[in-house]
């Protein structure tokens, strides 16, 4: 069969799969909508959370990333698995105790403030829609590539799909639709990268792999180097990254990833605590197979790509090179009419453009797979875009109908609430379905914010809202506000307003605007605990709320006290 | 005068010391051998890897999962002793 059959062959299928657990598993009432009734086993939920997280930013250009940036890519790979050992140890058994929804269920409750609440319920709002926006582009992209079809219909064929199993599946819906999204991608993801393994170090497995020996038995890595180091490119092993920096990023993204509102509230779907603290390791476990594969495809997908084409004839190229040509994702300029390529890092030199992406997308045709491994990774980039959509969304919905409507409201039915949830979800998915099709200039810079305002916004108050007695509304909400306010105005300066000063030498003791969440966060931490102690103690009843929510027994279902 | 501390405020003190264990891990493999002292390790070899770069692209990630399921492990048991586990 030919590779548009197959392609569309695997998506179809697995697209039939999600539809068809949609149905069998749709959500009846507000527990099953937000929580899936909050009896998912750890297992599924590590699965779905595995799924929920990886985007198609995970799948589709992470690899990419580290292709050309090396060490420096680490931030990446360390940042976006590290933050879930602060979600097991600090957060996620607490708030599942405390037993509620939401974040800002949590939030309103436990700083006895609906103003708290509404903060908390912007922040969500905004940190889901910058993300959601990516994922639909993601689908879109994806569809115009694979399937020849415009990004547009491809967007619009993602919105059918989500909306389906979002709206009417609900948190019930969704949380078994990633069960089978992430067996999807992980296996696309690693079917490619097993077989590039084998060819360039004979070991079947990437991760070891990557520390493997080319044939010439000189080990990959510094083979790579030597390789990178002619061409005038930084050492693969190398870095060009300050440390402060560097560890400015990481912590900003491992705080940031602890403070995702779709991540955090998969915790809420267990029956205990118990298992709470399990499923996140099993989560994390899951990821750890993608996220430890990444780096592997990254060196091999770079090493491939210079042997095939540098200082290669121009009309002698792999076919895989001239096919994605054609898609722009990689372009060709002989600058100095010698009829060959060189890749340099010189960029007046340089006559090869090759697009992150290329390294996870084109890894099957480089490796000279068969045409069903081209199709089988499509459907995983799908399944990784479209689950941590979905997950988004629900986000999206919730913070509408329960954080806004049921706060203010509270009198409305169970049956009301519901269907305001399913209208909110489905006006979400429109709107980000605009955006997937008209993306704004900034898709790649709000990621940075999505990040920057998880971790000064959420983490710090969250976390000391479990682990101090003393911290009270006066001092959540200063402290929320002012490291949204600075790390917002940090990053705007320096993406929006001057990005001509965005500059190692213009930034504030050599920080990022990638790497500034961390210090929002520490502002948010001084700013909380400084108001707190300055103003009244928290009331008896949050006291005891606090003591309770330390302790693991008797944690009932999710449930609406 | 003084009190002797409840079993709710000695189990909170068990459980944050273990939370400080763990973490400090967490931060020495990432934050500590993955960057701050990434090149003093990148001189020792760990088969085709620099030690370094191992802990910064796959080490730190695998003592992550590990130090997950240690704390589930570590925390049931001291649920158990202070009998505040859910059955």
């Amino acid at each position: 069969m030919d590779l548009l059959t197959w392609t569309y062959l695997l998506v179809g299928v697995t697209f039939a799969l999600y539809i068809g657990i949609a149905i069998w598993s749709r959500a009846g009432s507000t527990q099953e909508f937000y929580v899936a009734g909050g009896g998912v086993s750890p297992l599924a939920n590590g699965l779905a959370t595995a799924a929920d997280w990886m985007s198609a930013a995970s799948f589709m250009s992470m690899a990419g990333i580290i292709s050309f940036s090396g060490y420096d890519g680490s931030v990446y790979l360390m940042g976006w698995t590290g933050g879930y050992v602060l979600l097991a140890l600090l957060l996620a058994p607490y708030l599942r105790k405390f037993g509620k929804f939401t974040v800002p269920d949590f939030v309103g409750d436990r700083f006895y403030s609906n103003k708290a609440r509404v903060v908390a319920v912007i922040c969500a709002l905004f940190i889901s829609f910058t993300y959601v926006a990516g994922q639909m582009r993601g689908v879109g992209i994806v569809f115009s590539r694979y399937l020849e079809l415009p990004i547009e219909w491809g967007v619009v064929i993602g919105m059918a799909i989500v909306f389906f199993y979002a709206v009417l599946g609900g948190m019930k819906g969704i949380t078994y639709t990633q069960v089978a999204q992430y067996c999807v991608l992980i296996f696309a993801y690693l079917v490619p990268a097993i077989f590039i393994s084998m060819q360039l170090t004979g070991n079947p497995i990437p991760q070891l792999g990557l520390g493997g020996e080319v044939a010439d038995g000189v080990p990959l890595l510094d083979k790579l180097d030597g390789i990178l180091a002619d061409l005038g490119f930084e050492e693969y092993t190398a870095g060009k990254k300050s440390i402060p920096d560097l560890f400015m990023i990481t912590l900003a993204l491992m705080v940031g990833t602890a403070g995702l509102p779709h991540v955090i509230v998969r915790f809420f779907t267990v029956p205990k605590v118990r298992d709470a603290r399990l499923s996140a390791g099993y989560a994390l476990a899951f990821i750890a197979i993608l996220y430890t594969a990444a780096p592997a495809v990254a060196a091999f997908g770079i090493y491939n790509t210079i042997q095939s084409t540098s200082e290669k004839s121009i009309n002698d190229l792999p076919p895989w090179v001239t096919n994605w040509q054609q898609t722009n994702l990689i372009g060709i300029e002989d600058k100095n009419g010698d009829g060959k390529i060189q890749y340099l890092a010189d960029p007046a030199a340089n006559e090869l453009r090759i697009d992150k992406d290329i390294m996870v997308l084109a890894s099957p045709e480089i490796a000279a797979l068969p045409n069903w491994v081209v199709g089988l990774v499509a459907a995983g980039a799908m399944a990784a875009a479209l689950s941590t959509a979905a997950g988004l969304l629900l986000v999206i919905s919730t913070s509408i109908s329960r954080d806004l409507f049921k706060t203010f409201q509270p009198g409305i039915s169970d049956k009301k609430e519901l269907r305001i949830a399913r209208i909110a979800a489905a006006g979400a998915v429109l709107l980000a379905g605009y955006f997937g099709i008209n993306p704004p200039g900034f898709v790649a810079e709000v990621v940075a914010f999505a990040f920057g305002l998880a971790a000064s916004s959420f983490f710090p108050v969250i976390l000391l809202g479990i682990f101090s007695t003393r911290i009270n509304k006066e001092g959540a909400i200063a402290g929320m506000i002012a490291g949204l306010v600075f790390t917002v105005s940090y990053i705007s300066y320096f993406k929006f307003i001057s990005p001509e000063l965005n500059t190692a030498a213009h930034w504030w003791w050599g920080i990022s605007p990638e790497g500034i969440g961390s210090l929002g966060m520490a502002l948010n931490f001084v700013v909380c605990y400084g108001v707190s102690y300055l103003t009244p103690a928290p009331p008896k009843e949050v006291q005891q709320l606090i003591q309770e929510i330390r302790i693991p027994k008797g944690a009932g279902k999710a449930i609406d006290h | 005068m003084s009190t002797s501390p409840t079993k709710m405020e000695r189990y909170w003190k068990k459980n944050l010391q273990t939370l400080a264990i763990l973490l400090s891990f967490w931060f020495l493999v990432s934050f500590g051998f993955g960057i701050i002292w990434v090149e003093e390790l990148n001189t020792i070899r760990l088969g085709g890897f620099k030690l370094g770069f191992w802990f910064a692209q796959q080490g730190s990630i695998y003592t992550f999962v590990l130090l997950i399921f240690i704390y589930v492990y570590r925390m049931n048991a001291l649920d158990r002793e202070f009998k505040v586990n859910e059955d």
